[in-house]
């Protein structure tokens, strides 16, 4: 049996699961936006944590990620991605903010005047 | 038999190669919308007297847009799985939904586009609006490609009918597709809902 030729098929279920799951993930963070029940800072947490909730039941389910066999090569190509990713998205923002806070508005305005534009 | 079986699973081999070498450019497009995104987050507070995030965006509109590309991206997966059963008359329907789910999204974007620009709230407004411009812009870029891909399968179906190399190929649109609902999340996330908690 197990030289049998196999052709991934994946089951209707999987896409269905998947997409009441979206579709909860999605409307809970809207609502919980919308309602403002919550303080600004749990606000933010909660949001970003179902968007990555959302993002690995696509993953599972739609993209069927981890399924393949030994080789993992899909996956290992994936955690690379995410590798360059956080560092490209944390980097920037750690770099950008750190730069807002140590320019004083003295060096901001000298700064503008010798662009020529002033202010 | 043994020979059926050497073919087949060759045909497999080479059908997982050509599934891995597109997954590979996701992974690269996803590094190209991650400078984007970063961009974005840095830019975002930077509006230049101009309007922020939360007095521009209507939010019921943008839970409508997410909802058409998800459920675009539920019909997409469906229309996948009857090509591997080989339901031709299923995958041109399911396609078809799945065409006019990713149009009305696109039209809808656009629609916002034009709205922004029309109230000289365009690109050139602030550093906020170039980097939401950019980002959605992107996006909206990859879904005009992919509903034209769409096209040119669903008339690649209706002549040759779903031989192997089509099936392949529809797989590779779905799994194109899929990658730009989970795009959006993102964009939903980052763009819409964090902004109007600001």
């Amino acid at each position: 049996m197990n030289d049998k030729p196999r052709t991934q098929r994946f089951s209707v279920e999987s896409y269905v699961v998947g997409f009441i799951l979206s579709l909860a993930f999605t409307l809970t963070a809207y609502v919980l936006v919308v309602q403002r029940t919550l303080s600004r800072r749990i606000l933010i947490i909660a949001v970003t944590i179902l968007a990555l909730a959302q993002f690995f039941t696509q993953l599972l389910f739609f993209l069927h990620l981890g399924r393949e066999t030994k080789p993992r090569w899909k996956l290992l190509v994936f955690l690379f991605m995410t590798m360059i990713v956080a560092i490209l998205v944390f980097g920037s923002l750690w770099i950008m903010y750190n730069l807002n806070y140590h320019m004083t508005l003295q060096q901001m305005y000298q700064y503008l005047n010798n662009q020529g534009d002033g202010l | 038999m043994s020979e059926v079986i050497t073919v087949a699973s060759e045909t497999t081999q080479r059908n997982d190669r050509t599934v891995f070498g597109f997954w590979v450019y996701l992974m690269t497009d996803c590094v190209l919308f991650a400078s984007l995104f970063a961009t974005f987050a840095v830019l975002r507070g930077n509006t230049f007297g101009g309007p922020s995030g939360a007095q521009l965006f209507s939010m019921p509109y943008a839970l409508t847009e997410t909802l058409l590309l998800l459920a675009s991206s539920f019909t997409c997966g469906l229309a996948v799985l009857a090509a591997q059963r080989r339901r031709k008359d299923w995958v041109l329907i399911l396609f078809g939904l799945t065409f006019l789910l990713g149009l009305s999204f696109l039209a809808m974007e656009l629609t916002e586009f034009t709205h922004l620009v029309h109230e000289g709230d365009s690109w050139r407004r602030s550093g906020f609006l170039s980097a939401f411009f950019t980002l959605v812009g992107t996006h909206g870029l990859h879904i005009t490609i992919g509903l034209l891909w769409m096209v040119v399968m669903m008339a690649l179906v209706l002549r040759r009918g779903l031989n192997s190399d089509n099936v392949r190929k529809l797989a590779l649109l779905s799994i194109f597709w899929h990658f730009l609902d989970l795009i959006w999340i993102f964009i939903f996330t980052v763009v819409y809902l964090l902004g109007a908690i600001q």
